[in-house]
């Protein structure tokens, strides 16, 4: 007999799962992910390493697992702040998923780790579908990348909690207009704060530092609205039509973590009343 | 393209659903796709008939149902389609404090399948719509 099923499974059901899992064993552990998106060539290798070195010269547990889709030179470049740092090679995968970070960490990640920064596969558009159970989600952008960018790819940025510049030394032969690129990021995330940096001047330099700081200390990043939709509606069948129609005063400090809706996902089909 | 790993969860998910509803040949999946889920349908589509293959949804359909975004401002109580590339500051007061009301959306909302004979009697009954 045929017939239709109603599964109302959320697609990322299970990365939500790992990640909201890996967060809190992290946070157990006083660690906190910092997540960095952006596209290839974007300086972000450059900006983590300073962010590195000021740290170990601080005396900041830090550690970084850069994804790759096939070389090693980031990893490399890393090492030298004296960090301990992890390369991770996707084999062509587009993205990392919370269940290979949390595999990556096992056994490697040093237990008084209190930050780690993971730099994502150098692209814009698939990593921002993927919770890695970070406390804070960063999108970069250099400046010759264009006042656009942010609009060009809304869920990278719009679902970041931190906006970072890079190669702002270079804004003015290039042209930058930062005024029109915050308008941009406020356009597609109204409040997110926007740090600028070079890391060939040094401005700029430990801003990225202390706001992976200021997370791991307790303060609530900023929320972006994009993540501020009840996240799986449709795992409360009789109302999944009415997002809203919820306690808007409860705590979405933190865009991807919410404790109480990652329950109830099923891979059986749920009988009806 | 993180589609094909889109796709791979959406196949994953109802082989175990089948499998646990003792049900076989899936003909198709309707599948809700926000219009910020960072998620292109066509290139969905593509990946959604390859990761069928060898599979119980071998030639199975995917129908894709979009949600457009819409965003309502607290303060002001208006709502608006946020559009793409979406506005997400209020239209009416500027306010930055929105609260976005649909458009995330990804999910799969069903599926149609053929019953197993052996299976159907001895399972709890599930709803049907048609
Ligand atoms: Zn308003």
């Amino acid at each position: 007999m045929c017939r239709v099923v109603d599964l109302r499974q959320a697609v990322l059901a299970k990365n939500d799962r790992c990640a909201h899992d890996l967060r809190a064993d992290l946070a157990g552990r006083g660690t906190v992910v910092i997540n960095l998106l952006s596209s290839p060539g974007s300086g972000k290798t450059a900006l983590l390493e300073q962010e590195l070195l000021l740290a170990v010269a601080r005396g900041v547990p830090v550690a970084a697992l850069t994804a790759d889709l096939a070389t090693e030179n980031d990893a490399l470049r890393l090492a030298r702040s004296g960090a301990p740092v992890k390369q991770v090679l996707t084999d062509g995968l587009c993205h990392l998923e919370a269940g290979m970070l949390s595999g990556h960490l096992e056994g490697w990640l040093p237990p008084q780790t209190r930050l780690l920064f993971v730099e994502n596969v150098g692209n814009l558009v698939c990593p921002a579908s993927y919770d890695l159970g970070e406390s804070l989600r960063v999108a970069l952008a250099s400046v010759t990348e264009g006042e656009d960018k942010p609009l060009k790819y809304p869920t990278a940025f719009g679902l970041a909690n931190l906006v970072l510049v890079t190669k702002t030394d270079i804004a003015e032969a290039v042209g930058f207009d930062e005024a029109l690129f915050r308008r941009n990021v406020q356009q597609v995330n109204p409040g997110a704060p926007v740090l600028l940096t070079s890391a060939r001047t040094g401005a700029g330099a430990g801003a990225l530092l202390d706001a992976a700081l200021a997370v791991a200390d307790g303060t609530a990043a900023h929320a972006p609205v994009m993540a501020r939709q009840h996240p799986h509606p449709h795992e409360h069948p009789h109302d999944h039509e009415q997002g809203h129609g919820h306690d808007h005063n409860h705590d979405h400090n933190q865009g991807h973590d919410h404790d109480h809706e990652h329950r109830h996902a099923s891979a059986v089909p749920r009988p009806h009343a | 393209m993180h589609e094909m790993s889109i796709a791979a969860a959406v196949v994953g998910q109802v082989e175990a659903a089948a499998e646990a509803a003792g049900a076989f040949a899936v003909s198709s999946v309707r599948l809700q796709v926000g219009e910020l889920a960072g998620v292109v349908p066509d290139a969905l589509r593509f990946c959604f008939e390859l990761a069928c293959t060898g599979t119980v949804l071998e030639g199975a359909a995917l129908a894709t149902e979009l949600v457009p975004a819409r965003a309502r401002c607290a303060p002001c109580a208006a709502d608006w389609a946020v559009g793409m590339p979406p506005d997400l500051c209020c239209p009416t007061c500027g306010t930055a404090t929105a609260e976005l009301l649909s458009g995330r959306e990804l999910q799969i909302l069903s599926v149609r399948w053929e019953d197993g004979p052996t299976r159907a009697a001895d399972r709890e009954p599930i709803h049907e719509e048609r």
